[in-house]
């Protein structure tokens, strides 16, 4: 782990953009002390000789189930397509809303 | 009343001596007395609660009564309710209102139990003292200055109150042994798979598990029994029959192998929580069983480990809350992307945002094969480190926690010494194996909790070895002073 490069505030802006978190300069340096503390902490995993062994993703070791491609619930009237656009914040004939993406 | 255990509940119901109606309102009139103190409930849903007592009363007038059938119980408020809203304790969805019900929800209805509400927990279940929510802190029962544990800290301080006769937690890294044990409760992490994730909202998907907190062995495995079972709607759910985990209690354990991993009684370990669970150990040897010290060498880097895998399914998990589909979202967006990450970092709390960020390093290019395979591959040695002990001994046994209930405040500023909180529970998550925790004892008046540790699928055994305890000893019938005020 050796070769990675210095955990900076840069790297610090360019994970928030890329988790869309809104950081402020302000919280910029508190966040790189709070998260470098963590990271150095997990550093220890360098110590483990992991040569040859398999990631574990999964507790099991198991094939993912797959099922049929087929609709198994289907909404011909939009009511469930209604119920759950009633959460979203804004909505216009059944399409959610954003602000303008393409002028 | 109050002090009675789910089963002694569920015999009174049978006999007639009271009504699901009758027990729903006791219980809700003490969450109405007693909680504003505590804070271990979101949401009270009073009227469902009295249509669901009422129909549990028709039904065992019918003779259709299920065993828990008109009994009280709390959902944590991560499992969607539908028709009741369910917040995860976070600001972002503090107004939401699910469309379906989690297969769990499904699960007590179909059983007949009552819904009481939704219980307080850390933000999408992310803390260990339960100071994450959006809601407020919970205070634990035992010593009002101190946290109830986490995430699941509003079930188990409901539950230790007396406040409901049980309550479901999930838990990811200790989120049900952990609070069970500062509460004081006794509180079951099934086997991976056993408990469908359906409706249960996601933190970290490989790791996540539900399961009930409740004041005894032979109370769990009557909720557990109705909890689990095959759903194809979670594909990490796994197909194999639910035994009836009450016909187990009863076996007794004389020969038992119990495996003493010595890395869980070393530094870290605060020596009266130590003395406490070497009496318990006695307790077993005089029932019969054997102690055997095993190691569980890689057990110093399941904090580390779980600190990538956690965090890394934790950030692609909650990319889903985008302030457009649901939850909230952010006043005036200049555009899309002011709307993203205004929403995420105004909905969210500093934890959540604090592993979200961890999570999307880990996984970003570059530092992938350092952080999150590295952390993959501990996690078989760690998985591995378990399945050797279990050719030596039938159960593992130690503290659930290193120290006793902390103070409010005490760690909060301070993410790392409040993820060493969990040294003794996470491993357990990575293998996904299943854990019990029960009350063991006190230091100072605050419970110390016993984790015992079983192979896959051995949720019949560690409620068996758990209740064989109990029979022995009263730490699960002591009370806190707090749950007898005001009668």
């Amino acid at each position: 782990m050796s070769a990675k490069p210095t955990f900076s505030e840069e790297i610090v802006a360019k994970v928030a953009h890329l988790a869309r978190l809104e950081l402020k300069p302000a919280d910029l340096p508190p966040y790189h002390e709070g998260l470098s503390r963590i990271l150095a902490w997990i550093e220890q995993m360098a110590a483990i000789d992991t040569q040859g062994i398999e990631p574990m993703a999964h507790p099991f070791d198991l094939a993912q189930p797959l099922r049929e491609d087929k609709v198994t619930e289907a909404d011909p009237e939009g009511k469930q397509q209604r119920k759950f656009q009633a959460l979203a914040p804004a909505i216009a004939a059944g399409l959610y809303l954003v602000p303008k993406v393409i002028e | 009343m109050f002090n009675k255990t789910l089963t002694e509940l569920a015999d009174g119901l049978a006999r007639g001596e009271y009504t699901s109606r009758e027990l729903t309102d006791y219980f809700l009139e003490r969450i109405k007395r007693l909680d504003p103190s505590l804070n271990s409930f979101i949401t009270l849903s009073e009227d469902y609660a009295h249509v669901q007592a009422d129909q549990a009363d028709q039904r065992r007038k019918q003779g259709q009564a299920a065993p828990l059938t008109g009994i009280p119980i709390a959902q944590k408020d991560i499992f969607c309710t539908e028709g009741i809203k369910t917040t995860c304790a976070s600001k972002m969805l503090d107004s939401f209102i699910a469309p379906y019900n989690a297969h769990v929800v499904e699960r007590f209805a179909q059983e007949g139990a009552v819904l009481l509400g939704k219980t307080n927990m850390d933000e999408f279940a992310m803390g260990s003292s339960n100071e994450n929510s959006h809601y407020g802190p919970v205070l634990n029962p035992w010593n009002l200055d101190t946290v109830p544990g986490g995430s699941s800290g509003g079930s188990a301080a409901a539950v230790a109150a007396r406040l409901a006769p049980a309550a479901t937690g999930t838990d990811t890294g200790g989120s049900i042994r952990q609070p069970a044990a500062l509460c004081g409760i006794t509180g079951i992490k099934p086997t991976y798979g056993r408990v469908s994730r359906y409706g249960m909202i996601a933190f970290a998907s490989s790791l996540d598990q539900g399961g009930p907190l409740t004041q005894t062995c032979a109370d769990a495995a009557l909720v557990l029994s109705a909890m689990a079972g095959f759903d194809p709607r979670d594909s990490t759910c796994v197909d194999q029959p639910v035994p009836d985990y009450t016909k187990a209690l009863d076996e007794k354990i004389a020969g038992l192998r119990i495996g003493l991993p010595k890395e869980y009684f070393g530094e870290g370990l605060d020596p009266n929580v130590a003395c406490v669970i070497e009496a318990a150990l006695k307790e077993y040897e005089k029932l019969g069983a054997k102690l055997v010290e095993i190691s569980l060498k890689h057990s110093a880097m399941a904090g580390p480990a779980y600190y990538i895998i956690a965090p890394a399914e934790c950030s692609s998990n909650l990319a889903r809350y985008d302030g457009v589909r649901y939850g909230y979202r952010c006043d005036d967006p200049k555009n899309l992307e002011d709307l993203y990450k205004r929403s995420r970092a105004e909905g969210f709390g500093a934890e959540v945002k604090r592993r979200i960020m961890i999570g999307t390093y880990a996984l970003s290019a570059g530092y992938y094969e350092a952080y999150y395979i590295k952390a993959q591959q501990i996690r078989r040695l760690l998985r591995d480190d378990f399945l050797n002990a279990f050719k030596e001994v039938d159960v593992i046994m130690g503290p659930t926690t290193p120290s006793v209930a902390f103070n409010l405040g005490e760690k909060s500023d301070d993410p790392l010494s409040m993820y060493l909180s969990d040294i003794y529970t996470i491993a357990v998550n990575l293998a996904g194996l299943p854990a019990l925790s029960i009350p063991a004892g006190f230091v100072d008046e605050k419970p110390v909790g016993l984790q015992i540790i079983g192979n896959y699928f051995e949720e019949g055994r560690l409620l068996n070895v758990g209740h064989q305890y109990q029979q022995v000893t009263s730490w699960h019938r002591v009370l806190p002073a707090f749950a007898k005020g005001g009668l």
